[in-house]
Order: C-alpha cells, then structure tokens, then sequence
C-alpha cells in the first residue's frame, strides 16, 4: 500500500471527464433567470476533474483502508461490536423487503407489517415491557423518544417534574438526550464498587425528579446488584425508570430491565441484534414502554385486528407524534428479526451466557498484567486501568496505538471518565477462544515492552498508512480547508 | 508529582480558588487535573454575568482524550473569563496556577465562608495521594 496518497482534487486534470452525457434536448435556461442572485456561485465549484478509472481505484483504495468487524478483531467496549451474520444481509435482500415502498397500500406488505409486529412484540418479551415502537433510527434517538414520552406522561398528568438524574458512569448520550428533551440532568456519583450510591440517590430525588436514567450492566461491566432498591426510591418520589439498552448484550433472556423495575427501555438493534454498526449502519433503537406509558407512543404503531390482518394504527390521540420518517429504518429491523429468528429464545440466551463468559475469561487472564478497576465478576465487558504502565512513561493511549501493529481494533479507552487510564474491553460471544487467546496474549506482550522497551511503544504504530498522527495539534489548530491546486 | 499550592482552597473536582481581592476568587484547574487530561485543546467558558453555583457545572475542558465538565468550587457571578485560553488552551497544561486560570467569579457572601467549604492544600493532596 502506497504510504501517500493524493486526495482527488489533486489527481484532477482540466477537461477530462468520468462520463459523457448526451446531447441536451431541451432548451438552456440561464440559472440567473430562476434563482435569486444569492444563492448562485460566484465562481464555478472546483470540482475534480479525473477518468472514472481513477474515480473508481481511488475510492476502493481508500475502501480497504477501512476496518470493520469483518476485517478484525475489534473489541470496542460499550458498543457491541459483534458479527454481522451474513443471512441477515439474505433475508434483509428478499424481494418482499427491499423491493417494497413505504406508500403501498397496507393489503400488499402484509408480511412486512407481519414482520414489523412480531418485532414488536418479540422486543417487548425480551424486554420485560408492555408496547414497542421501532421507530426510532439509533440510541441516541430513542432516549430522546423514551424522555419525551416520560416527559409526555408526567405532563398528562399536571405534573411538571424537570429533572433527569444519570450516574456519573453513564453514556454521555444519557444527559445529552436529556437536554435536547428540555430536562436539566443531575448528575450522582458511583461508590467505591462502581454501582449507583443509594444515599447520593435518595439526596437526589425529589417532588422534581422526572426519571432515572441506568444502563444495567452499567458502562463498568457490572451489574447493577440493587436495583430493585433503586426503583423503589425512584417511584417513591413519584420518577420513572429508564433503561439504556447499549449493555443488553449480557442479559437476554436472563433478566428483564421490565422486571427489575424499568418503565421505558430502549435496544441498540445495531449493538445487540447484530445489525451493521459504526458507519455501517444506519442504527435501530427501538423503544419499549410499560403500558401507562403506551398511550404517548410515537405513531403509528403496527396493529392486528380480530381477523388476523396487520394495519398502520395511527389513532393514537395522545401520541408525541412521528419521531422518523416512514416506520424507522425498515431493512434494518429486517436483519434484527432474521437473527432473533435465527436464535430463538434459548439461543439468544446463549449469547449472553457466551459473550459474559468471553470477558470473564479475557478479564482473569489480563488481570496480572493491567489492573483490574472492579474486581470480581464481570458482565459483557470490564475496565481495566493501565495507570501501572504509567511509572514506565507508557500511558493507555500508547498501548492503543500499539494494537494496530498487531491488526486489532484498539478497545475503548479514556471511557469511563471515573476510571483513570481506562480500557475497557468488549469481545462479544462471536469471537473464537483462539483469537481470543491471540488478543490476550498480544497485550501481555504490549505489557512487557513498556517495561522493557518503552520507545517502542511509545512511537507505535509502525504498521499503518500513516504514523502517530498529532491529535493534539489537529484538535488545537485544525485546518479544515483544502486549497489545492 | 503534581503540583498543589500552599495557599488555594480546592474543590474535589480538582479545581483551585484563590482570594484576588474583597468578594473575587481566581478559579482554575489543578496541576493534577490538567496532567490526568492530557493535552487541552478547548476550553467552554460561561458568559460574564452567569450566575454559577459550588459544586454545578459552569462550562467544559476538551482534551485529546476526553470532555470534562468545569465545576465551579464556589456560588456566584461570573465577572471575566482568560480570554487568551481560546487561542492558547495549552496554558492550562503549562502554567495551570498561573496564565493557565479559566474565570474570575464574585462570590455570594464572604471569600471565608465560601473556601470553609472547601479543601486545604493539606486535604487535597492526600485525595490525589
């Protein structure tokens, strides 16, 4: 691979063309006569000029440079990072999928609709909860859709409560969401084991408190041992309960956020369902209410009447409204249902089992090598911290960067905030035990050079298209303009 | 080993306050603080004028690594913020107690009362340990 490589405003030539159109048969209208004057150009746009050839061999060269789960182990905590089974991408390819349109009358997608029920109500099982909307298009999307149908509850019901209280190891989506949503968010620190601190919580709710928003296993790895308690304070004054769906990966069909006291829950399909994730996507974050909360449901819900047909409901006279166009990412949901298909209900427990199992394992064998933050067990992932490398000049970030020496993602680092020089690893239950053991066994080594040979480490990477990149200066005084040619 | 000075009041969060003159405190983030974010590359400032609040958040440091919220350690109004940090974040990196201050805030009732809420040079060391 060649180590430099031009942008295409660099490659183009004047005159040269990927295409020729044919003659124009209609007649030339001036721009200037049909749009104001504002909006036009005042010189032309500096569009390359280059052979389709070349537009074609630049962007696929750029193409594998890309990294994705299909090229590698990539163990990005918190974010489920798992296989995209290839028979969803088959499914998701039917004709009866991907050759329909959103505007067909409902008589002739009957099996989409279909589909699109059985969703609902298999998310709603899995979950705990009473009613499922998919309409939301990514996580973030639907914890604002869950707060405004909390918001929508309280207010059916005269109560202004404007506050959202989230742990300080939450998701940083969590108070963003809230914000967009009109609340202010309280934030409350863990205790010493990383769990919710029941005395910080019972200061903090109030005659104010609209919700609670937990991620269970928490952003630690760990699962949250007291939330029964938790709910209990939280509905004693009168809040409700939200659940952020990112760490579901170690639960299904275990525990159910519904039966530890959750009123809305969302799922990242994208994370848990094994949809295409990180630029791959587009996302899926349904939400699931419990049924006080049903009536504020974005609209329309897919509906079954008596005879067994399927319909748009859209008589929803309390709902907050349409939260996407159309109904959610469709070819999405398509893949989330082939793989819940694919694994039933034992199987999906499977999954969790494996993929709580897989960083058990990872978490017990690093452990002499990088200092475990929580000790004990762990759930889908585990922090670890790398503050020992730190006497050797070696911070996390340099052991990130060696990682891609070895052809590995690196996992999530400098998150969670509460965890100094924290990595937090996620290996999901698709990995095999050899790669695995290869992952493991390349951090032990990583391990040792910054004992014994800290450079190394520290001018790592060596392997990729571009060195260590300047991140400081990039962020400082970043050049955001090409002036080429 | 970071530094703490003798003479600040600190807050948990790792911020320092320091007596200017009659009610106004200089607040800024400690030198542990700064060396546990890495190099900062932004600095969010709330507007003079803001009413702020000991212990609520009042703005947010960006480093390479991560976003921080800024707690304010005391209650009351922000008088001036360190315009030059705009263009030279990395002073809160090199000179932390220094050119490095962030905001300047007036506070509610008397500078005692307000570091009597806070944390001694003594006390604060022994957190960061």
């Amino acid at each position: 691979m060649k180590p430099e490589k031009a942008l295409i405003f660099e490659m183009s030539k004047p005159g040269r063309v990927a295409y020729s159109l044919p003659e124009c048969d209609v007649p030339d209208i001036e721009a200037s006569s049909v749009i104001p004057s504002g909006l036009l150009r005042g010189k032309p746009a500096e569009l390359p000029e280059v052979y389709e050839v070349d537009v074609i061999r630049h962007y696929t060269e750029l193409s594998r440079r890309n990294f994705g789960v299909d090229n590698g182990f990539y163990p990005l905590g918190s974010c489920t990072m798992k296989y995209n089974p290839k028979i969803n991408e088959d499914v998701a390819r039917f004709a009866g999928f991907a050759k329909i349109h959103p505007y067909q009358p409902e008589e002739s997608i009957q099996g989409a609709l279909e589909l699109l029920y059985t969703l609902q109500n298999d998310l709603a099982a899995l979950t705990g909860m009473d009613q499922v909307t998919l309409q939301p298009a990514a996580g973030a999307h639907g914890e604002w859709t869950g707060l405004m149908l909390i918001r929508a509850y309280h207010e059916s019901r005269g109560d202004k409560r404007m506050k959202v209280i989230v742990p300080d190891s939450s998701h940083g989506t969590n108070p963003a969401s809230a914000t967009v949503a009109g609340f202010d968010t309280i934030t409350i620190k863990s205790n010493e084991r990383g769990m919710v601190d029941l005395e910080a919580l019972r200061a903090a709710v109030g005659s104010d408190t609209a919700a609670l928003m937990l991620t269970n296993p928490s952003t630690l790895g760990l699962f949250e041992e007291q939330i029964v308690e938790i709910a209990k304070i939280v509905h004693d004054a009168g809040g409700l309960l939200y659940y952020d769906g990112a760490n579901s990966n170690a639960i299904m069909g275990i525990a159910r956020p519904g039966d530890m006291g959750f009123d809305v829950v969302h799922l990242n399909l994208h994370k848990t369902m094994s949809t295409p994730h990180g630029g791959g996507g587009p996302g899926a974050g349904p939400v699931g209410v419990k049924s006080k909360l049903t009536p504020f449901l974005p609209k329309p819900i897919v509906s079954r009447r008596e005879d067994g047909t399927y319909y748009w409901d859209t008589d929803r006279p309390q709902s907050i409204g349409r939260v996407k166009a159309f109904y959610g990412n469709f070819g999405i949901l398509v893949r989330a249902y082939a793989y819940i298909r694919t694994y039933g209900p034992e199987g999906l427990r499977r999954v969790s089992e494996c993929a709580v199992l897989n960083a058990n394992y990872m978490m017990h064998r690093l452990a002499p090598y990088y200092e475990v933050a929580y000790p004990g067990v762990c759930k889908h992932e585990f922090v670890l911290s790398g503050k020992r490398l730190k006497a050797y000049g070696v911070r996390t970030l340099d052991v990130a960067k060696r990682l891609l020496d070895f052809g590995y993602h690196p996992p999530t680092i400098y998150f969670p905030l509460n965890v100094e020089e924290s990595i937090m690893i996620e290996p999901t239950e698709t990995e095999s035990k050899d790669t695995l053991d290869a992952f493991i066994e390349t951090m032990i080594q990583i391990a040792k050079e910054a004992e014994t040979d800290p450079q190394l480490v520290l001018n790592a990477p060596y392997s990729t298209v571009v060195k260590r990149l300047d991140e400081t200066t990039a962020a400082r005084k970043p050049v955001l303009y090409c002036s080429c040619g | 080993m970071s530094e703490v000075r003798e003479h600040l009041a600190y807050s948990e969060e790792h911020e320092w306050a320091e007596a200017v003159e009659g009610q106004i405190v200089r607040i800024g983030i400690t030198d542990y603080a700064q060396s546990l974010l890495g190099d900062i590359v932004f600095v969010e400032f709330p507007e003079p004028g803001t009413s702020v609040s000991a212990g609520e958040s009042m703005g947010s440091i960006e480093s390479v690594k991560t976003v921080s919220e800024l707690y304010s350690p005391v209650t009351g109004k922000v008088l001036k913020v360190n315009g030059l940090l705009l263009d030279q974040p990395e002073l809160v990196n090199g000179e932390p107690y220094e050119g490095g201050w962030i905001v300047e805030v007036e506070v509610e009732g008397s500078v005692e009362e307000a570091f009597g809420k806070l944390l001694s040079a003594e006390k604060y060391k022994a957190i960061i340990g």
